[in-house]
């Protein structure tokens, strides 16, 4: 299973409206990876994840999720496949349950009879999810509602996690909790493509990562690769080589 | 003091109805931002339906409502799936556009079909009244009060707890998190758009044992609708309810102070200042 090739994207170009805000992104996600894109504002790093989940359709290229051609599929197909997105800015529920989130997440067929493990697999893995269980959503903290989010990605059985922005506003403590938690998802043997905007810490977190600049990947490679090349610790870290 | 209270508990009575016809506007925007303008007609429509069902096949209009339910209820499956969806796409004008167009359609089709001639459903029990103390009321208006409390409560118990139910209240508070949960958003659509003409084939029969109806009454109660619902704030469901209460309350103080010219005059000030003070309405979000 390891080192599959569980998603394949092929040269997409991808609009919104007439805007073009992709060009040509091939990309390739293997099973068990964790995968990081790192790119400034507007860079297209959300359109990517909003193609892959099928919110917007590719005008041309193509997308493979485990040997199925995903191009054309809506998103709640694409969540049947095993694909799930925690999206930027959370996008809890704000006036259901914590609970009724969660049981959304397992809405799919394809997590219905796994409902209950799940559901005990987030709270073990968020336990102040369960105590808040009744609580409406939006009076979470800001962390908790992050928790909510990825705990309601987990319901729907993922095999790949696509987590937009995770740490966008949050304590650096409970960063660091977050990142603990998607270890422990990847332990589980969930691929998970994670987008940030702190680069050092991404590297840190990354097997692999995509650059994007201005809808296009101008590089990508390991994180140890990436780590050391020039034009990242010029643009991301502020700093030449010999500073180093 | 007994003078005042007739006025008052007729309101309540009538704000029932007045809930009851505006569940399916509320519903509607809550899910889809949409303002349907063909909703009165379709309330109309169904008053249409109960009365046909009276006067050809002599079933009660109550449970006629058998027959009228789904065929309302597909019949607003029909148009969200096949006129709707697509102008969704276009923009959100041509829904509306639409919708106004649906209605010119309902109003010449029941012209045809019924004539323009005022009609009323009359039923045995349609004259019949019940006493609070010294207090003369007609049944109907406690009907009105009774139906109106149990469909906002059932749809409310739809709507929190039955698998489609959650799917429709996940998409109306986001839809694209809806989406990225799996929730196929045509098919919610679809449902809702279906449970809010049932809801009108409800609305309309009551309606048309309270009130007489002729083709072109549509407009106004869609104007009430449009009332009730800003009071409750669009797409709250006991919000509906209290609005309902709160404008036939007002209607029937306003005729009794002002006198029955000037009720409805007294009402959509009271739902300007409402708009202006709070433009998301009393409950709203
Ligand atoms: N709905 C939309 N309509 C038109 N243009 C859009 C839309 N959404 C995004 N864009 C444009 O597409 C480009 C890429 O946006 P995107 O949100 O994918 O960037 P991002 O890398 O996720 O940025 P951020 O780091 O701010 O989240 C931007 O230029 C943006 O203005
Ligand atoms: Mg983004």
């Amino acid at each position: 299973m390891v080192n599959q090739v569980l998603l394949k994207i092929s040269n997409i170009d991808v609009f919104h409206g007439t805007f073009q805000a992709l060009w040509d992104i091939s990309i390739e996600v293997r099973t068990g990876e964790m995968l990081a894109l790192i790119g400034s504002n507007t860079s297209g790093k959300t359109t990517l994840m909003d193609t892959i989940s099928g919110l917007l359709h590719p005008v041309k290229g193509m997308m493979e999720f485990n040997g199925v051609d995903i191009t054309c599929l809506d998103p709640y197909q694409i969540v049947e496949l095993g694909i799930t997105q925690v999206p930027e800015g959370r996008r809890i529920f704000p006036d259901m349950t914590v609970l009724d989130n969660l049981m959304i997440g397992s809405y799919c067929s394809c997590a219905r009879s796994t409902r209950k493990q799940n559901l005990i697999r987030v709270y073990e893995l968020f336990p102040k999810l369960e105590e808040r269980r009744k609580q409406i959503a939006k009076t979470l903290s800001g962390g908790e509602q992050q928790m909510l989010a990825i705990g309601r990605g987990l319901m729907a059985d993922p095999k790949l996690m696509l987590i937009d922005e995770m740490s966008l506003g949050l304590a650096p403590i409970i960063i660091d909790e977050l990142f603990k938690a998607l270890k422990k998802i990847r332990e589980r043997g969930i691929t998970i493509l994670f987008v940030e905007q702190n680069v050092k810490r991404t590297l840190e977190e990354a097997d692999k990562a995509y650059i994007f600049e201005n809808g296009r990947v101008t590089l990508s490679g390991s994180s140890a690769e990436l780590y050391e090349k020039k034009q990242v610790k010029k643009a991301y870290f502020g700093i030449d080589e010999c500073e180093i | 003091m007994n003078d005042i209270l007739t006025p008052i508990l007729m309101g309540i009575m009538l704000g029932g109805l007045y809930a009851l016809i505006s569940l399916g506007l509320s519903l509607l925007f809550g899910v889809m931002r949409f303002i349907n303008l063909a909703h009165g007609d379709f309330v109309i429509l169904g008053s249409y339906l109960g009365y046909g069902i009276l006067t050809y096949f002599g079933f009660d209009p109550v449970i006629g409502l058998v027959i009228s339910v789904p065929l309302m209820f597909g019949l607003g499956f029909l148009i969200q799936k096949y006129l709707m969806s697509r102008a969704f796409e276009v923009s959100s004008d041509t829904p509306l556009i639409i919708a106004f167009g649906l209605s010119l359609i309902i109003q010449n089709a029941n012209q045809i079909a019924w004539t323009p001639l005022s009609r009323g459903i009359n039923t045995g029990y349609s004259n019949a009244s019940f006493f609070i103390g010294s207090l003369q009321f007609p049944v109907v208006y406690l009907l009105d009060l009774l139906v109106g409390i149990l469909v906002m409560l059932l749809l409310r118990e739809f709507l929190t707890r039955t698998y489609l139910g959650r799917a429709i209240t996940a998409a109306s508070q986001d839809k694209k998190a809806a989406e990225l949960m799996g929730i196929n958003s045509k098919r919610v659509y679809g449902y809702a758009f279906a449970i809010a003409m049932a809801l009108t084939a409800i609305g309309g029969v009551f309606l048309g044992m309270t009130f007489p109806f002729t083709p072109t009454s549509g407009i106004s109660f869609l104007t009430i609708a449009f009332g009730t619902v800003i009071i409750g704030g669009l797409g709250s469901m006991w919000g509906t309810f209290i609005g309902g209460i709160i404008l036939g309350v007002m209607q029937t103080l306003g005729g009794y102070f002002f006198g029955p010219a000037s009720q409805m005059l007294v009402v959509y000030l009271i739902v300007l200042i409402i708009l202006a003070v709070r433009p998301q309405g009393l409950f709203g979000r």
